[in-house]
């Protein structure tokens, strides 16, 4: 999902750099205030970490392999603050010595899977934990976000591929999102094998999602909430929308760029529409929604594993009881 | 173990190597900007550039083979994307143009790694006020990287000494030794704030 340079054009290049430049720099200013000393050392190695584990291979169907992309598993062992910084680290040190990723996309790739990977994945975490409460809930949830976070990250990526007019928004949705369904699937599930043996041997080491409510926190929620709103508005919604020309015509009526939107909706496509279904956009969101079944039952098998019954009669706190 | 992991070229001896670091960055995105700016159909510009790199790689005595290897390995990122552009109506259009470009800024940040030590650019960084603790997080990452690598492959090839299956690892053993690896980053990062606290660090 790295996009290399020559992809994005000038406003997706500025929008995006704004963006994840927002984002990164609230939370470096929370981290400077609220994080203790002995932490800091951490996220250097984290960093480190995450490199390091994407070189560690997981074979795939078809003599292919994969690799974890980290950002809900740095988000839930860290916090989305330390995440979001770490991911940041981990992208620019592969943009500048490896250059993997552009220079000039290195804020589409931090917005990308920095910012929306980690924030959305850790944002859908939170939720679903707060939700189903227990502690195989909370691995339940861990898929359910690694997985969320990978598709989030995709669909913004194809948005900004769109707005750029380097591929139309029908194709970019359509292959970006379905690829990412199958990978974020592995994701979630090395997410949580991960994360399950991690808790066996050492519990101390997971963060509390329900992090205590400072005023610190506060701006740090607004702030990625409205990033991750402004980024979705830019990037996706022009194409998402039922009216499709609605922001398209207020940009233009403001002299923001001239023609140079790609026309999202001239290419037929004819291989992609799958029959009975309208359009190739409907029947990938179909299909999401499928697979959000899917990987909910997956995370709940995965849950099982990763938290034996035994482990569960030992826990004494509130949320401890049996998953429903 | 193999401490020139990452930017393994970087310090050799060379009129490039040897042009201030700042100096390279503003150039390398001073092009990256105006290859990616510059209208497809000046052809003068990209022809001039793609000498001009050539004439940096020799100058740079980066090998050319190592450069071209990097270059191919790279691909099929852009493949991925330019794949996507054929549903233009103008595909083969939009396809070559976005290949040429991409190629041509992926071999100038090739070669800006490859001739400036990763420690000269976090001075740069630091230099313009970059926040920190992005930088202390930078400059901890690349000094520990390749540790953590090389941990990690020790960890798979006692794997492999141990369990008599042939070829890949099981996704079980892949989430331990990934687990492993991050708890004893963990335990490392302990260590290494004791050692820089003993040293009078402050952030």
């Amino acid at each position: 999902m790295h996009i290399p340079d020559g992809f994005l054009d000038t406003k997706t290049v500025i929008a995006t750099a704004a963006l994840s430049g927002v984002a990164v720099g609230a939370s470096l200013r929370t981290l400077n205030r609220s994080l203790p000393r002995r932490q800091v050392p951490l996220m250097g190695l984290a960093a480190a970490f995450v490199f390091a584990a994407q070189m560690v291979n997981f074979p795939i169907a078809g003599g292919t392999s994969g690799h974890l992309m980290g950002g809900v598993l740095t988000a839930v062992l860290l916090g989305p603050a330390a995440g979001i910084v770490v991911m940041a680290a981990v992208l620019i040190v592969q943009c500048l010595l490896f250059a993997d990723g552009g220079v000039l996309a290195l804020g589409a790739n931090i917005f990308n899977m920095g910012v929306i990977g980690t924030v959305g994945g850790f944002g859908i975490y939170r939720a679903v934990y707060g939700i189903l409460g227990s502690e195989r809930g909370r691995f339940i949830a861990i898929a359910v976000g690694a997985w969320g976070s990978t598709i989030l990250a995709a669909t913004v990526c194809a948005g900004e591929l769109a707005w750029s007019g380097t591929a139309p928004w029908d194709a970019a949705f359509t292959a970006m999102v379905n690829v990412h369904m199958l990978i974020g699937l592995g994701e979630a599930v090395i997410t949580v094998l991960v994360l399950s043996v991690i808790r066996a041997s050492r519990p101390g080491l997971f963060t509390d999602p329900l992090m205590p409510r400072t005023r610190d926190h506060y701006v740090l929620f607004v702030t990625y909430g409205v990033t991750a709103a402004l980024g979705i508005a830019f990037f996706v919604a022009p194409f998402a929308s039922p009216l499709p020309d609605g922001l398209e015509h207020a940009v233009a009526q403001l002299g923001i760029h001239g023609s140079s939107l790609p026309p999202a909706t001239t290419s037929p496509m004819p291989g992609y529409v799958i029959p009975g279904m309208g359009s190739p956009v409907a029947a990938t969101a179909v299909a999401g929604a499928i697979g959000t079944v899917v990987v909910f039952f997956v995370g709940y098998l995965l849950a099982r594993i990763a938290v034996p019954a035994s482990s569960l009669r030992g826990a004494t706190d509130a949320g401890g009881e049996k998953t429903g | 173990m193999r401490h020139n992991y990452i930017d393994r070229y970087a310090r050799l001896d060379s009129p490039v190597h040897r042009i201030r670091p700042d100096v390279k960055l503003a150039a390398a995105l001073g092009l990256v900007l105006a290859t990616v700016a510059v209208p497809f159909s000046l052809t003068a510009y990209f022809v001039s550039v793609t000498l001009f790199l050539i004439l940096i790689v020799a100058l740079s005595r980066v090998p050319v083979s190592f450069v071209v290897r990097r270059l191919l390995l790279l691909q099929p990122f852009v493949a991925g994307v330019v794949v996507l552009a054929f549903f233009r109506p103008d595909g083969w259009t939009v396809a070559a143009r976005v290949v040429l470009k991409s190629n041509i800024c992926l071999l100038t940040m090739l070669l800006l790694a490859n001739t400036t030590p990763f420690s000269a650019l976090l001075g740069v960084l630091t230099r313009f006020r970059a926040p920190g603790l992005l930088v202390t997080v930078l400059s901890l990452m690349y000094r520990y990287v390749f540790l953590l690598v090389d941990q990690g492959e020790r960890m798979m090839r006692a794997r492999r000494s141990r369990t008599f299956v042939r070829g890949r690892l099981s996704w079980m053993t892949g989430a331990g030794i990934v687990a492993h690896l991050f708890i004893r980053s963990t335990e490392r990062a302990e260590r290494v704030y004791a050692a820089m606290t003993a040293r009078g660090w402050r952030v």
